[in-house]
């Protein structure tokens, strides 16, 4: 299977008034296309952090210190997002990479109807695929009405979805949508957009899909806000989607609906998910692969079946052992706290609360090792043997 | 057992206000007839989602706001209550009006909040950001006047060891701790003037899951050491089903279903209770569940559908459900459910 | 025996103090940080050195009324700088530096009485407003609304007016136009920590309304009123400066900074051929009115950053 993110010796420390915090202390991580990639850790484990630093998001006083973010990008996988300028990066990420956040309703503008919203970002990511659909509309139109004013304007209008099509930033067009009458050709593309908007909602579930587009973000509830954002990162048709806890604010039952609307994009279009939870139970329904993350570390990364039936990080084997389940048994605590980022424990971070620990835990940080097909765990366990 | 609590008919409307004036222009329908009965020593979990009303409650149970109508007796005891049976109308009435929270005021209220006590959900909120820890958790005892100087001091440290904190942390600020430290500070504060209710609104709903299974741990201790009696509310029903011996159900300011914990998962009647239970995510990627997924959201509690509340949602709605509102009845062995389709009356 | 308990007492006073000093450490160190701030803090500090060895900088001529400025004849003329008058004399040949130097007392006085009292005010009327609601807050808040749709400096010059030049009543005039704002802040505060769910909590554990609003409410919205009334200071001194100005504050003679600019008032422009012939009159006491006001207006802002809760920490 085909990689098309692939994160390596990722790391990334904030500069604060209280000192370094090393929030990301060398992440290794990789996508598979069409594959949902899940990463699980308590709060301040450096999830978020991780997905910013992949789309270089990462505001003073955070500084992405070194690490390499491969991107399948034409072809090979061989472009280094941390390594490209800006625009490059601007690029990628509305049409190659869409991020959606937690807070759904600081995602959106609150003056622009979320029609308005879903439209730009269709027109901002898809111009060409728009143009191509509209131009072939027209030839459709001229074909079932040859009329001859109307195929004079239908011919005219071809001619300047073509010319857009080749430069959209032609001086000429830009003078010709100016003027009056004449810039008509511009309700094909209005069409077209509402068209698709409509098309995108009702494929997310969104009841009366005509009427919610006139609607301002206020006006929608937490579960069709979140739908909304995930409309917009749609709309740029991505080949990646970073979701940063969706469905945390959520409530059960609208989480359950979201889930399944995820699943199912899954399936039908096939898109490549990296999905950041810290809900076991969300990981074990949605996603195919797994990263558990513990103060800025990766500690195992497996298919999600394996992960589950064979828990082998010691930090693993106790988070699952903290969450309830179905089953009767009794719930058990790891001990202590989770480390401060800024004097982190040195050897592997978790060892001041492993019951495993050794020695060597304290002195030496565990490498990543495959312990079975697709199941990889740091740990000095697992080394050793 | 025992009864504790009892909630009878409870109602709390908040009003909306609008216009130039700020008249009153509607209601929300927050807690909208609510009867419960918490027996003595248990853990009675309350779920729901959020907005049905559960904080709203869990408030007006503890008088922080005022009730618009509806009753709530506290620890009656056995003696009045054996008596009660024989007592005609009148003396019944004076006897209720007497334990009914609803009317006390002044002293009264007062004694009443030395019995009984809340946690909130947030803890970062839920202390004041001024007050070193000592004094948070000293404020209940010196309200109340039950101690001072050197023993009031001792108290407070016992109390911090009751929930795993020690005299280190008695000279800091609230911000310098973690959440599961805040929320055992909350704990402390709670227990301090020895209540025999506490309302958990949502304690470990802020929390992480290994800080959440150290605080349902936590409270299943003090509950045992203490004889206390909890009201825990909660919209995660595997939490639940860790913590509590019966359950209620709530939905849109009425409860749907009450049951015994195990009772409630070996077979949930009420349509919601189920479709939250195949909502709920199972960390098992074995487990491949038939899904249960409601359309649409919950409405406003402002304006309720009429007859059943969740007929705009459930799949087994009938035209009876529109019209009539379907009131809570034992269908089995204290398993309390109000929907028309296990109605036998009808 | 004694001794381990005093020792111990001690001990725990250490303890108690230990955490309050770190908050003030740091709470320092962002101060530090800032140079605008250190610099209304010295601006601060030189007045007050000023204003607290007045008596040695200017010894008094009259013992019993240090305020009084002393005067070297009758000229109507004023004098520049000479050996014997640093900053000159005004009109009437009041000695400029005499003046301002002890102004600077009565600057102080005239600030921190009319702050403080409009803060007194303020927080009682406002916490009675906005905690208990209802009526009361109705009454209270039509009153402040009333004072606060007229213009403060009309106002209080017309209460001057009625109640005789002086002072005395310059600074009432000051508090009566000054409390409204004040208490419609501290309304606000409180209804927004009002919510907050520790009050929830204090009022669980049943805290009388009276603690609730004076361990929990207050503590945690009095930061906005302090830094308000930190910048109020110096604009509370600059009104009473400009009431003087009009010729309505402190009788002639007086050492007022507000009553030296007044004296300047007909020599602001000197005569044609040397239009800033009587510079001094205006400028000195003009100068020490600007660093003060902005020394106070620095200060604040470095209160705002560093009391502010919701900007202390990340
Ligand atoms: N802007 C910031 N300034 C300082 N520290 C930060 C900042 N953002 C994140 N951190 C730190 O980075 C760590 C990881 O945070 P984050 O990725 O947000 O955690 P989560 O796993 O909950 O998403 C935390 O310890 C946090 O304190
Ligand atoms: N102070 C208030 N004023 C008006 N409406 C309120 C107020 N507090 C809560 N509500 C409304 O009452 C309903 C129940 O709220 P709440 O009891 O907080 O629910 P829960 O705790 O179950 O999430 C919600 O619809 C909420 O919007
Ligand atoms: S490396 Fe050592 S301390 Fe870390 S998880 Fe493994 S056994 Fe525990
Ligand atoms: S009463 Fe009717 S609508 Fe309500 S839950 Fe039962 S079946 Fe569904
Ligand atoms: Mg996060
Ligand atoms: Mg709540």
């Amino acid at each position: 299977m085909r990689e098309l993110l692939k994160v390596q010796n990722l790391k990334t420390n904030f500069y604060t008034y209280e000192g370094i915090v090393r929030a990301l202390d060398g992440i290794d991580l990789d996508v598979k296309e069409g594959k949902t990639l899940g990463i699980v850790g308590e709060t301040g484990c450096g999830k978020s952090v991780t997905a910013l630093s992949i789309l270089r998001l990462i505001l003073p006083p955070g500084k992405i210190e070194s690490g390499k973010v491969l991107f399948w990008y034409k072809g090979e996988l061989s472009v280094d997002l941390l390594s490209k300028d800006e625009v490059f990066l601007r690029r990628v990420r509305g049409n190659e990479i869409s991020m959606i956040f937690q807070e759904a309703s600081s995602a959106l503008n609150p003056v622009y109807s979320v029609g308005e919203q879903i439209s730009e970002s269709f027109l901002l990511h898809q111009k060409r695929e728009l143009y191509k659909a509209i131009i072939e509309e027209i030839e459709k139109n001229m074909r079932e009405d040859n009329f001859f004013l109307k195929n004079f304007v239908y011919r005219f209008h071809k001619r300047i979805y073509k010319k857009m099509l080749e430069n959209s930033k032609s001086l000429r067009i830009r003078f010709i949508s100016l003027l009056p009458l004449i810039n008509r050709y511009k309700v094909w593309l209005k069409k077209e957009v509402s068209r698709r908007v409509v098309d995108i909602l009702t494929k997310l579930g969104v009841p009366d899909p005509q009427r919610i587009m006139e609607r301002y973000p206020h006006e929608l509830s937490g579960g069709m806000q979140q739908r909304i954002v995930i409309a917009i990162a749609l709309a740029c048709n991505p080949r990646l989607l970073i979701a940063d806890e969706p469905t945390s604010n959520l409530d059960v039952t609208i989480q359950a609906q979201i889930l399944d609307l995820i699943r199912r994009l899954k399936e039908n279009l096939g898109l490549s998910i990296l999905f950041i939870t810290h809900d076991l139970g969300v990981v074990a329904e949605l996603c195919d692969y797994v990263a558990v993350m513990y103060a800025g570390n990766i500690c195992e990364l497996a298919e999600v079946r394996k992960i589950f039936k064979n828990p082998s990080h010691p930090y693993t084997k106790a988070l699952m052992n903290s969450v309830p389940t179905l089953e009767e048994k009794k719930l058990e605590s790891i001990r202590g706290n989770v480390p401060n980022l800024i004097s982190p424990p040195e050897g592997c971070r978790f060892h001041p609360r492993c019951d495993y620990a050794t020695e060597i835990c304290a002195r030496v940080k565990p490498d990543m090792v495959e312990v079975e097909d697709n199941h990889w765990v740091s740990c000095h366990n697992f080394l050793r043997g | 057992m025992d009864t504790l609590l009892e909630v009878k008919g409870l109602r709390k409307y908040y009003p909306i206000l609008g216009g130039v004036l700020r008249k009153k222009i509607g209601e929300v329908k927050a807690v909208d007839g609510v009867d419960l009965k918490v027996r003595k020593n248990e853990c009675f979990g309350l779920v729901g989602e959020s907005g049905c009303g559960k904080t709203t409650l869990a408030k007006v149970i503890l008088r922080l706001l005022e009730i618009t109508s509806g009753s709530i007796y506290f620890d009656i005891p056995k003696k009045v209550r054996k008596k009660m049976k024989e007592m005609d109308s009148r003396k019944f009435e004076r006897v209720k009006k007497e334990y009914d929270l609803s009317t006390f005021k002044g002293r009264r209220l007062k004694d009443i909040r030395r019995r009984m006590q809340i946690v909130f959900q947030d803890p970062s909120s839920s202390l004041n950001p001024r007050m070193l820890i000592k004094d948070i958790v000293a404020e209940p005892i010196k309200v109340h006047k039950l101690m001072r100087g050197r023993a009031l001091r001792d108290r407070v440290e016992e109390l911090l060891s009751y929930v795993g904190l020690t005299r280190d942390h008695l000279f800091r600020y609230p911000h310098e701790f973690s959440g599961g430290q805040r929320q055992r500070v909350a704990i402390a504060r709670a227990l301090a003037t020895n209540p025999d209710f506490v309302i958990l609104d949502e304690p470990t709903s802020a929390l992480d899951v290994s800080v959440q299974a150290q605080i349902l741990n936590l409270l299943s201790n003090l509950q045992d050491n203490f004889n206390l009696t909890y009201l825990f509310i909660t919209h995660h029903l595997l939490v639940v089903k860790h913590i509590s011996e019966r359950v209620g159900v709530m939905y849109l300011g009425k409860l749907v279903e009450v049951a015994s914990t195990k009772e409630l998962f070996k077979k949930s009647l009420h349509p919601y209770t189920r479709a939250l239970f195949s909502s709920i995510p199972i960390p098992d990627p074995e487990i491949k569940k038939k899904r249960l997924i409601l359309k649409g959201e919950v409405p406003s509690p402002a304006n309720p559908p009429s007859g059943c509340r969740f007929h705009p949602r459930c799949p087994y709605a009938m035209k009876k459900c529109r019209e009539e509102e379907p009131s809570l009845i034992n269908v089995d062995d204290n398993h309390y459910v109000a929907c028309h389709l296990f109605d036998k009356r009808g | 025996m004694k001794v381990s308990i005093t020792n111990r007492k001690r001990s725990e006073f250490k303890e108690e103090l230990l955490p309050r000093i770190k908050e003030i450490k740091f709470s320092f160190n962002r101060f530090k940080k800032s140079p605008l701030s250190l610099m209304g803090l010295t601006l601060i500090i030189f007045f007050l050195g000023i204003a607290i060895f007045a008596p040695q900088l200017a010894p008094p001529k009259y013992p019993h009324n240090p305020y009084r400025i002393p005067r070297d004849g009758y000229s109507a003329i004023p004098r520049p700088p000479s050996p014997e008058h640093p900053f000159g004399t005004t009109e009437g040949q009041y000695d400029i530096y005499y003046g301002v130097i002890w102004g600077t007392r009565t600057a102080f006085r005239v600030g921190l009485t009319v702050v403080g009292s409009i803060l007194v005010i303020g927080i009682i009327l406002g916490s009675i407003s906005g905690y208990y609601g209802g009526v009361v807050d109705e009454v209270i808040m039509r009153i402040v609304d009333t004072f606060m749709s007229l213009p403060t400096l009309v106002l209080a010059m017309a209460l001057v007016s009625a109640l005789g030049r002086s002072l005395d009543n310059v600074m009432k005039a000051l508090i009566i136009v000054g409390w409204p704002s004040y208490a419609r802040l501290v309304r606000g505060d409180i209804l927004s920590v009002r919510e907050e769910d520790y009050v929830e909590a204090a009022r669980a554990v049943g805290c009388s309304n009276l603690r609730i609003i004076f361990r929990h409410v207050l503590p945690n919205a009095i930061y906005p009123l302090l830094i308000m009334a930190s910048l109020d200071i110096g604009a509370m001194v600059l009104t009473a400066a400009a009431l003087s100005f009009l010729g309505l504050g402190a009788p002639v003679g007086y050492a007022d900074w507000g009553q030296m600019t007044s004296f300047a008032r007909n020599w602001i422009v000197g005569p044609p051929d040397n239009p800033l012939a009587y510079w001094y009159t205006i400028t000195i006491p003009g100068l020490f009115i600007l660093f003060f006001v902005l020394g106070w207006n620095l200060l604040g802002d470095a209160f705002r950053d560093i009391l502010d809760p919701r900007l202390r920490r990340r």
